[in-house]
């Protein structure tokens, strides 16, 4: 076989698995946007947040402890444990649930039946919020995070496809990690959506806030709901990256990988989510390798978005997206 | 009462402001954002040291200093706003901490006779003194790291890199392609083949670059990244295997916030310095006693020692020392920014001074003129031991290729006086 094509088809199946890592924070925009109709400006952010809370938690350091010995005096800095990554997970999960409880009953709630952009802003102050709160609480150093996931070059796929074609391709064990997990995720979600009262429930609020209420549905708790499984969400993607580059707070800046994926997925579709995402990993790694030594390279930002604005020129609602027709 | 009212506002702003009698030394800080994990070490150490002259020697010639800290946030406009804000306060020196407000402070300090000193960073031909008459960047720039890497890889060929395959992975940004015409000049006199390679920013997925790198398998790669991107590059390289002692980052990549993320894997990755590392210098001793036991340090103090708070420390430094020499050109204690212009110019850092303040063998030796505001562009290459969690100096300080960057310098800084009018010179 060319050398080309095998370079191409490593290539593909690398693009396919950054695909599922852009996808892993598409879907926090899509729940929050199919549940409440917010497009969640602060979502990249609470993958940060997510990520710093876990290795703050793992490590056993004192939430905002600068502060605190500052104000007080004092010099302390850990609590002396270190947590195993299950169980620091499972803090973490209540803390954004905590989190998700805190923006409804200060934010949201006070903003129900407002116009999309009022609600849109508002997840706009909650992002810088939000950043300069998770600093404040766990610093701003670049923290090392290790659950235990495995992470770099799979032996396997590198001896059996050198076994095939004299090539061996290099597949990232986290990457095949993150694959499986969202597969799990997706899944989850949708029997979620689709078969549980609160899935129902969900979607009857995200159609209309007002209709919703007057049937006898929560909307304080579905939202709460909502941003609790965002935040799960998160935090998922805030471990595959935080795992990839350490926790950092250039994590926030992730959400810009979403975006063309919405775009070409839809915002209301979660398997959308996931093939907008392979499509945008696939496409751009692609375009990088065949056109990116033509053009000086680093073509894989623009052609994203690119790549996402032709879908949308032939099919405005993304791919799974809902299409809303609204008369006059 | 309205005199009253101006007398009390008079008032408040006196006392809001730095004592007339004091040197002001600004700092453009960025504790906050993406990049304050890189910006908070240096302000410490940038801090720290003013802070131990002020209680040791009860400042410099007599005078206390003052630190103006301003939080930029590693933003342009944010750095121009911190500039325009402090610059009244008779500020003698700025530090922009980045390319991107030292090219917009070019004109505007140079219009307001303020100098600045970019070290390591900013347009390399203002070391070219004749035509940018206020901008300093000794003691190395980015062209002298690009020569100085691949004199360490000369040193480790026996001097010959022909048939040498080196990819350069930078930022795509006027930062990161900095060093391609140094590196593409190098590889004509050396005969390497050079391999350029994008990462856009912020450079949080490098997949493709790095598949690359695999399939082409070049000798050596050479770094210019920021903040996430060197993270991630350093992970990339420690997926696809690469020998990370042949992997060089220049100084913006060398920080333990760069390796620590990696862990073990990280060992044996390289950087290009102009200052030593660690703590083991006398002057620590000091920094220890009349700042952080006397509960003065700045921040969290937890940052000393580290690579950016050396660095932070050295600047601070070079900027006391400077004023020192102005100070004695001048004959005057309280001197204006123009003063420590002339100081900065005429700075010499010699072993026996860096010896007597405690800091001896912590940077090169170099010294500034007219015609040379950069210094003689000594650099040398640090090493991660990710078992000791220490950078080791591997090199002595030694000189880039003056015969290639010479004429490079000379060209860029009179298309620059070129497009502006200047008139270049040494009065």
């Amino acid at each position: 076989m060319p050398d080309q094509l095998l370079f191409g088809m490593e290539v593909f199946l690398n693009g396919l698995m950054a695909g599922v890592l852009y996808a892993l924070v598409a879907l926090g925009f899509v729940l929050i946007y199919k549940a409440s109709g917010v497009f969640n400006y602060a979502q990249g952010v609470m993958a940060l947040f997510a990520a710093l809370t876990l290795v703050g938690i793992m490590e056993g350091q004192v939430p905002f402890a600068h502060l605190i010995n500052a104000t007080l005096g004092t010099e302390i800095h850990h609590f002396g444990w270190h947590l195993p990554g299950i169980v620091a997970i499972l803090l973490t999960m209540g803390v954004m649930v905590l989190l998700a409880w805190a923006v409804n009953h200060f934010v949201m709630r006070h903003l129900v039946n407002q116009e999309p952009i009022i609600l849109f802003m508002a997840t706009i102050g909650l992002a810088y919020f939000m950043e300069g709160f998770g600093d404040l609480m766990w610093g701003s150093d670049i923290k090392k995070l290790d659950v235990g996931l495995p992470q770099g070059m799979s032996t396997v796929i590198d001896e059996v496809t050198y076994g095939w074609f004299g090539y061996g391709f290099f597949i990232d064990n986290l990457d095949i990690v993150a694959t499986v997990i969202a597969a799990l995720l997706v899944v989850a979600l949708t029997i979620f959506s689709q078969y549980s009262k609160q899935g129902r429930a969900l979607r009857a609020v995200a159609d209309d806030h007002q209709a919703a209420l007057s049937v006898g549905i929560s909307l304080k708790f579905i939202w709460v709901l909502v941003w609790s499984i965002a935040g799960f969400v998160a935090l998922v993607a805030g471990i595959m990256w935080g795992t990839k580059s350490g926790v950092q707070f250039s994590l926030s800046l992730i959400a810009l990988k979403a975006l063309p994926v919405l775009m070409l997925g839809g915002f209301t579709s979660i398997p959308g989510a996931i093939v907008g995402g392979l499509i945008i990993g696939v496409g751009e790694k692609l375009f990088e390798f065949i056109v990116g030594p033509m053009v000086g390279g680093a073509t894989e930002n623009w052609f994203a978005y690119v790549l996402a604005l032709l879908f949308l020129v032939f099919r405005p609602q993304g791919l799974f997206g809902e299409k809303i027709i609204e008369r006059v | 009462m309205k005199l009253k009212l101006i007398t009390a506002a008079v008032a408040a702003v006196m006392a809001a402001g730095p004592a007339l009698a004091d040197l002001t030394f600004p700092s453009l800080s960025y504790r906050t954002g993406p990049y304050a994990a890189n910006g908070i070490p240096f302000a410490d150490g940038y801090a720290d040291y003013f802070t131990l002259l002020n209680e040791r020697d009860g400042g410099i010639g007599g005078v206390k200093t003052e630190l103006l800290e301003c939080e930029t946030g590693y933003n342009t406009e944010k750095g121009v706003e911190c500039y325009e804000s402090t610059k009244g306060a008779g500020s003698l020196v700025y530090q922009p901490l980045s390319t991107g407000i030292t090219y917009q402070l070019i004109p505007k300090a140079t219009a307001d006779g303020v100098p600045v000193h970019s070290m390591g960073y900013g347009r390399t031909s203002a070391k070219n003194g004749a035509v940018f008459h206020n901008i300093f960047n000794y003691p190395a720039n980015y062209w002298d790291a690009a020569s100085i890497a691949i004199k360490h890889l000369l040193d480790e060929n026996g001097g010959d890199l022909k048939g040498k395959k080196i990819a350069l992975v930078y930022h795509n940004s006027a930062y990161g392609k900095e060093p391609i015409r140094t590196l593409e000049e190098l590889s004509k006199k050396h005969g390497y083949e050079l391999r350029l390679l994008a990462v856009d920013h912020p450079g949080q997925e490098q997949k493709s670059q790095w598949l690359q790198i695999r399939r082409e398998r070049p000798d050596y790669v050479i770094m210019w990244g920021w903040g996430v991107m060197n993270q991630v590059a350093i992970q990339e390289a420690v997926n696809i295997r690469f020998p990370m002692e042949n992997f060089i980052g220049i100084w913006w990549s060398g920080s333990e916030n760069d390796v620590l993320p990696a862990g073990e894997g990280a060992d044996g990755y390289k950087s290009l310095t102009f200052h030593n590392v660690g703590k083991d210098f006398p002057l620590f001793g000091d920094i220890q006693k009349y700042v952080v036991d006397a509960g003065k340090a700045a921040g969290a103090g937890d940052q000393i020692g580290t690579v950016l708070y050396n660095r932070g420390l050295y600047a601070a430094m070079l900027a006391a020392e400077a004023a020192k020499t102005a100070q004695a050109i001048h004959g005057v204690k309280d001197i204006t920014p123009a003063m420590m212009r002339d100081g900065m110019e005429a700075l010499e850092m010699t072993e026996a001074k860096m010896a007597g303040l405690g800091l001896p063998g912590f940077g090169p030796e170099f010294s500034v003129s007219c015609e040379n505001h950069g210094g003689n562009g000594f650099g040398a290459v640090v090493q991660w031991d990710a078992k000791a969690h220490k950078w080791g100096l591997i090199t002595d300080f030694f000189q880039s290729d003056q015969d290639v960057l010479g004429p490079l310098v000379a060209e860029d800084s009179s298309a620059f006086a070129a497009e502006n009018g200047i008139t270049a010179g040494c009065n």
